[in-house]
Parts: structure tokens; C-alpha cells; sequence
């Protein structure tokens, strides 16, 4: 491969990021959406089991991490759904990039512009629910290290539905049982700093767990969504 | 391995293994059944709630063993095309959703009385609770995709996806220290249960094993046959005018 074909790939795959986090943030995209559920869903919890301050404290990690969850699954249905119906996803598939890399891309565009933005909302969501003051870093660090791994798990799960009507809600079935290893391990990390125990073995376990999603993920999204296509 | 793509010989092989099977089946679960409930002594802190040992673990068994099955049959259909593949998977997802089934059943009878609750949310209960999920959104994605083909390799891509659950699963009970009792029987020392225990516990794995086959061939002929008779139908209604 050339240097010129080189820098045309690296080209694409950043236009292919920056077109994809334009259109998520612009009108009619998904991330303005998914942090607004975030925000409400988190705030239902004081209404339902009522404001006392230990009991949010206590339910605190799980809740912001369980609606983080649920946002990412939300908005990652549209993933491949869009370009799919308009016929874009054809283009860009045949693209000089190839099927992985343009996976690649717009996974990481989604998690640029929609689960990232999530973990940076996570504190003010840990104030409304009188998270303890010394679990904020790891609350944060948990999310940014377990947030790509709803993106990538949730991208086979796009790409699997992609042809399906009404595939939202299968798509919830399909995936929502694989991020309980994302779920348990950062939970555990902020349960851990909550309780004033080391939170370390919990995020590297996160990241182990991310690392696996990134292997499995991406070919497994790449091959469904080739099937799709056929 | 692609001799038996052909559904014919497929069918003949079939009919020949399927007596046998349902011999060796009756004869298991009823020696199986015989030395749990009668010929066995109860256990010592258990009880008689030992018993339910004998239905739940080797279910429990079938429940990990058929989702391999599955995920190597997903494997072949999806690497080498083969016909006979997607079938395969297809056949298998309803068995091994029954047997999760009945290995969480099972246990939370079990647990009642012994641990005080029907459910904790340990590292093995929660794994398997998760297998059970997989094989549902298995058969879900097969449902919900028009073309078969389509359909069946859809959902083999998400079959090996959740392979990853199954160390979790088997190694569950010794990465958390939680309730469910660390393996007793699978492990590298040797069982560490008495013979007059592991006898039934080996009979019931085995009537599963022949129940499995009799019911997974048993659904691979009619797959097989239904595969007919769609395309049957469709070379009738493409025929032309007056062919009859």
C-alpha cells in the first residue's frame, strides 16, 4: 500500500467520525436525546423510592450506571439504520476503508458523541443523588473506561437488526444481556470507592471487558452487517 | 462432514441412530430415575432435598453443553456454508432454553429450602440466567428476520458472540465465593462426591444426553422435511399453466 492510499484511508476514516458525530449532535440526531434520558430517568429514582439521602447514596453507582445503559441502547438503534434506509450504508461500505474500518468509525463516532458525553454528565447525575464525595473520580473513571464497551456491544446489536422492522426492541434483548459484565464490574468500581475499598481490581476487570467487547465487537458487527447487505 | 449436507442421507443416518436412542433413552432415565429417588442414600446435611441434585445438575450440564453445540454448529454454518448447519443451530436453541430452564427451576426449589430463598444474584445463578437470555434473543432474531438464510446466520453471529458467557459461567463459582457450591464432579482431582451419589447424578446425565439426541434428530427431520415442502409449494406456484 502506498503512503497515498495511506493518508486517503486515514482521511476517510476521520471524515467518516466527524460526519457521523456532526449528524448525532445536529437536528434529528440521537445524543441530545440520549442525555436527556439520561438526566430524567436518573431523576425518576428520588420520586420512586423517595428522597432519603442514605438510600440515594446507596442506590447511587447503580442507578446512574443502569440508565447510562439504557441512553446508549437508545440511541445506538440507529447506528447503521439511518444510511441503511437512505442507502448511504451501500457507499460507505464500498468506500476505499473497507467494512471493519468504517465500523470502526462510526463506533467510535458514537461513543465521541454519545456515551462519552454521558460519563462527562455523570457527576452532576451523582449530585442528584448524593453519591458520596469520594466516589466521583472513579464514577468517572468507571464510565470512561466501561463506555466504549456499550458502544461496541451495542454495534452488533445495530448491525444484527439493521434489515429488521421494528428491530428496536429485539435489539434490546440481544444486547442488554451482554453488557451485564460491563455493568457488574462498574458498578463494583464505584460500589468499592463508596465503601472506601480499592477500586482498582473492578476497573481493571472494566477494562479487560472493554478490551474483549473491541476484539469480539468489531468483527462480529462487521460480519452482520455484511449479511445484511448481501 | 459435507456427506451428510445431503438431507436424504442425512435422513437415512437419522432413522438408523433414532431407535437406539430411544432405547438407550427409556432405559436411562428409568435406571436414572430409579437409583435418584430410591436407590440412593440421602445426604447427610441435605436431606432428602438432595434428590433434586440429580435433575438439576446434569440439566445444568445440557443447559452449557448444548450451547455449545450451537455455537459450533453457528461456527460451521457460518465459515463453510454448510446446509445442514443452520438447521443444526436452529434445532437446538428450544432444547438448551428448556434445560436452562429447568437447571434454574430446579435450583430455586432447591434453594429454598437450603439457602432460605429462591433466587441470589450470585455469579452462577446470574450467568445462567444470562445463558437463558442468549438462547431467547436466539430464537427471537430467527423469528424476526423474513429470509431464513438471512435469518439463521443473523442469529448464528450472535450464537458466538455469547460463547463468552460460558467460562463465565463454569468458572463463575470460583472467581466470586457466593453460595452455589464450588464443581464437585468436573475438576482436575478427580469427583470429590461419594460413589452412591455419583451414579445417579452420571445415569441422568446420560438419559439428558440420549433425550437430546432423540429430540434434536427428531428436529432436524422436521426442519428438513418443512425445507421441502416450502420449496415444493414454490415450485407449484411458479410452475407454468397447464403443467400439471
Amino acid at each position: 500500500m502506498s503512503a497515498g492510499q495511506q493518508t486517503s484511508m486515514v482521511s476517510v476514516f476521520t471524515a467518516i467520525v466527524r460526519r457521523d458525530v456532526r449528524l448525532a449532535w445536529s437536528q434529528g440526531g440521537g445524543s441530545l436525546l440520549a442525555l436527556g434520558f439520561f438526566l430524567i430517568a436518573v431523576s425518576l429514582f428520588p420520586f420512586g423510592v423517595g428522597p432519603a439521602p442514605q438510600v440515594l447514596a446507596r442506590i447511587a453507582p447503580g442507578v446512574i450506571w443502569v440508565v447510562a445503559l439504557m441512553a446508549a441502547v437508545i440511541s445506538i438503534d440507529r447506528l447503521f439504520q439511518a444510511d441503511f434506509e437512505d442507502g448511504s450504508l451501500d457507499d460507505l461500505m464500498l468506500a476505499p476503508l473497507g467494512t471493519f474500518g468504517m465500523v470502526t468509525a462510526k463506533v467510535l463516532a458514537h461513543w465521541l458523541s454519545t456515551t462519552l458525553p454521558l460519563a462527562i454528565m455523570a457527576p452532576a447525575l451523582g449530585v442528584l443523588m448524593n453519591l458520596p464525595d469520594g466516589a466521583y473520580a472513579t464514577l468517572i473513571a468507571s464510565l470512561l473506561i466501561g463506555t466504549p464497551a456499550l458502544s461496541l456491544i451495542g454495534s452488533v446489536g445495530a448491525a444484527l437488526t439493521v434489515a429488521v422492522r421494528r428491530g428496536g426492541v429485539l435489539m434490546l434483548l440481544l444486547i442488554l444481556p451482554l453488557y451485564v459484565p460491563t455493568l457488574i464490574f462498574g458498578v463494583g468500581a464505584v460500589d468499592a470507592a463508596v465503601s472506601l475499598t480499592d477500586p482498582l481490581p473492578h476497573l481493571a476487570l472494566l477494562g479487560a471487558t472493554t478490551l474483549i467487547a473491541a476484539v469480539v465487537g468489531l468483527f462480529a458487527s462487521t460480519a452482520a452487517l455484511k449479511l445484511a447487505m448481501e | 462432514m459435507h456427506r451428510f449436507a445431503n438431507p436424504a442421507q442425512f435422513n437415512r443416518l437419522a432413522d438408523a441412530i433414532l431407535p437406539w436412542a430411544i432405547g438407550a433413552m427409556v432405559l436411562l432415565f428409568a435406571a436414572g430415575l430409579y437409583t435418584a429417588f430410591f436407590a440412593s442414600p440421602p445426604d447427610y446435611q441435605q436431606g432428602e432435598s438432595v434428590r433434586v441434585m440429580y435433575i438439576h445438575a446434569p440439566a445444568a450440564w445440557m443447559a452449557m453443553f448444548i450451547y455449545m453445540v450451537m455455537a459450533v454448529a453457528s461456527f460451521t454454518a457460518l465459515v463453510w456454508r454448510h446446509p445442514l448447519a443452520l438447521l443444526a443451530g436452529r434445532a437446538t436453541a428450544p432444547l438448551g432454553a428448556m434445560f436452562t430452564a429447568l437447571a434454574l427451576l430446579t435450583g430455586m426449589l432447591w434453594g429454598k429450602p437450603m439457602w432460605g430463598t429462591y433466587w441470589v444474584w450470585d455469579g452462577r445463578l446470574t450467568s445462567v440466567l444470562i445463558l437463558f437470555f442468549l438462547y431467547l434473543g436466539y430464537m427471537a432474531l430467527w423469528q424476526s428476520v423474513e429470509d431464513e438464510e438471512k435469518a439463521g446466520r443473523a442469529a448464528s453471529i450472535l450464537a458466538l458472540v455469547g460463547v463468552v458467557n460460558i467460562p463465565i459461567i463454569k468458572f463463575s463459582v470460583d472467581w466470586w465465593s457466593t453460595l452455589h457450591q464450588p464443581a464437585s464432579v468436573i475438576r482436575l482431582d478427580g469427583p470429590t462426591i461419594d460413589g452412591s451419589m455419583l451414579l445417579p447424578l452420571l445415569l441422568m446425565a446420560a438419559a439428558y444426553q440420549a433425550y437430546f439426541i432423540v429430540v434434536f434428530l427428531w428436529r432436524m427431520k422436521l426442519e428438513i422435511n418443512r425445507r421441502k415442502l416450502a420449496v415444493a409449494r414454490q415450485a407449484m406456484m411458479h410452475a407454468p399453466v397447464g403443467a400439471e
